[in-house]
């Protein structure tokens, strides 16, 4: 049913969700951690910074990446005189641009649960011979479960929406950077709406269970705090 | 266990905490809401840092000036106001989380024992949120004894309580101390606690410490506010003796002298404690011969006090221990009361504190 590139641009998709929800928990627990227990008077300067995705148009955000990123951009020219590609029109260059997409989409939820704990469990096992980074594996992460499960299905499902920001910075290369959004884009600019329908309907149907998954687990769930 | 600490707090009023007491059975920690009892514990446990504050317990000092040991360096535990027990663990699991996390050379007290003291063995494979807050209590209570502390930190353990789980857990708390001989700084506000737990007192009052010494003495010390209250009292201690049978009271040997207390039969030879009431004792120059309260016994006039424009209290000496007796003025006045003078203290009704 699935012609090879539409294959193709589905698990490049997967791929490309799972490997930003692997590296945005990794950058995002320890940040949500530092936002919900720090009582740093600037943190609201590094919280609206990390919303920003939340209400900018994703072309915005992938273009600047692209001058960021591109073969004459500082950082693209840096790597060059590295001897590495340029990150713009390539997977790792998407990854990037995904993992900036999605942050929001991680920390909030995180950093939401970190909040809700408290202080108080964290005073028990201070008390209790328990130092700061055993607290942290034996208190914080396990009673932050829920929001881990929140995070990274909303991290995932928005990686798996994204569209403008892979435009800008993606390109259309299959195999490389030809995600599903872009694919269906394409299908429909040459016509072929039954190629678009699958496409469309397969990911609205992820989408949907994968939502369905955390509101049923998670009764209290909220999708963004702003 | 001796501590010397001092404590500046700076908040709203900035508070004051300078004290130097030998720790032994239970120091409660007494003052009124809002003093600054909790912060200071807080600043015992190491969970709040203070600049400029000196710490010194037993032979460790746990702070001064830069030096700062954090809370989980220090040998103690600490019974929070909730259980806070930790809802992905069950009884167990939060038993066993400071255990687990002792050196393999400290002492330790041993788990059954524990367990069977907090009597949690039917309970120990229960989730936290099944249980009452009297068993989560205890729960907090054998979770913080599992570490074997030096010194345990109780902050009012049994406010969150009501009164039928209050008395369910007192017995506890007091087994504690006899049974394993921690030392224990108590945080209350409450004047039972007081007087069913404390063998000490450090009293809080006006941003500072005010007194710290043995409960008996500063409940019944002049120079405190604590006499002066509506509520004043006397604390003695007691032993049960025999029982009459016929008229259903108990004969008890007090640190006053005999003593009857009227109700069901108690344990012979358990050590009680008697609450009584300055405004259930009255005085008399004489042993008033066809009175109908059961217990007089003479003491000697210490001090005359007056606490408004109609009543005083009256410092007794009844066999070497203060008794107060809140009287009229009028009364004061008739009998001719001052310091020296011989009466008969007329004790109207007392409580029993098992």
């Amino acid at each position: 049913m699935l012609s090879s590139s539409d294959l193709t641009a589905l698990l490049l998709t997967l791929q490309l969700a799972l490997l930003s929800t692997v590296i945005l928990l990794l950058i995002g627990t320890p940040l949500a951690w530092f936002l919900a227990r720090t009582s740093w008077r600037y943190k609201f300067i590094l919280e609206a910074m990390i919303a920003l995705p939340l209400v900018l148009p994703p072309t915005v955000l992938g273009f600047y990446l692209l001058l960021l990123l591109g073969a004459n951009g500082p950082l693209g020219s840096m790597m060059q005189a590295f001897g590495a590609q340029p990150l713009a029109f390539s997977f790792s260059g998407l990854l990037v641009g995904s993992v900036f997409y999605s942050l929001p989409f991680v920390i909030q939820p995180l950093q939401d649960t970190f909040s809700n704990i408290g202080s108080r469990p964290f005073e028990v096992a201070a008390t209790l011979r328990a130092s700061p980074l055993d607290r942290f594996f034996s208190i914080a992460l396990p009673l932050a479960r829920p929001g881990f499960l929140t995070a990274s299905v909303l991290g995932f499902a928005h990686t798996i929406g994204e569209f403008g920001v892979v435009l800008m910075i993606g390109g259309n290369i299959p195999g490389e950077t030809q995600v599903l959004s872009i694919a269906i884009y394409e299908h429909v600019e040459t016509l072929e709406y039954t190629k678009a329908h699958i496409l469309s309907g397969g990911l609205l149907l992820l989408s949907f269970s994968l939502l369905l998954v955390i509101y049923a687990l998670n009764g209290r769930f909220k999708v963004v705090r702003i | 266990m001796k501590i010397r600490a001092a404590f500046n707090i700076q908040r709203n009023i900035p508070l004051n905490f300078q004290f130097d007491i030998d720790a032994q059975g239970i120091t409660a920690v007494f003052g009124k809401s809002g003093c600054g009892k909790t912060s200071l514990l807080r600043a015992l446990a190491g969970l709040e840092k203070h600049s400029g504050a000196f710490l010194k317990v037993g032979e460790d000092i746990w702070q001064e000036d830069e030096f700062f040991v954090p809370a989980h360096q220090r040998p103690l535990a600490y019974v929070f106001q909730e259980a806070s027990l930790f809802p992905h663990l069950n009884v167990r699991g939060n038993i066993e989380y400071g255990l687990k996390r002792m050196q393999q050379d400290d002492s330790k007290i041993p788990l059954e024992q524990i367990i069977e003291l907090m009597e949690l063995d039917l309970l120990l494979d229960r989730k936290t949120d099944y249980l009452s807050g009297g068993e989560q209590q205890r729960v907090g209570i054998a979770r913080a004894l599992a570490v074997n502390p030096n010194i345990l930190l109780m902050d009012e353990p049994l406010s969150s309580l009501d009164q039928a789980r209050k008395d369910e857990l007192i017995p506890y708390i007091n087994s504690l101390n006899r049974e394993l001989n921690i030392p224990i700084i108590y945080v209350t506000h409450s004047n039972e606690e007081i007087a069913r737990l404390a063998d000490q007192l450090i009293f809080i009052e006006d941003q500072g410490i005010k007194a710290a010494g043995a409960m008996d003495q500063l409940l019944t010390h002049a120079d405190l506010s604590l006499s002066h209250r509506p509520q004043a009292e006397s604390i003695i201690s007691a032993v049960t003796s025999t029982y009459d049978e016929v008229f259903h009271l108990n004969q008890l040997n007090s640190a006053l002298g005999p003593f009857l207390v009227p109700g069901d039969a108690l344990p012979q030879g358990k050590p009680i404690r008697l609450r009584l009431a300055a405004q259930d004792v009255s005085l008399s120059l004489n042993v008033p011969k066809d009175s109908s309260i059961l217990n007089i016994l003479p003491a000697v006039v210490k001090n005359v006090q007056d606490e408004n424009l109609a009543q005083a209290t009256v410092f007794l000496d009844m066999n070497g221990h203060t008794v107060l007796a809140r009287i009229t003025r009028k009364s004061v006045n008739r009998l001719q009361l001052e310091a020296g003078k011989k009466v008969y203290a007329q004790i109207k009704s007392v409580a029993v504190l098992a």
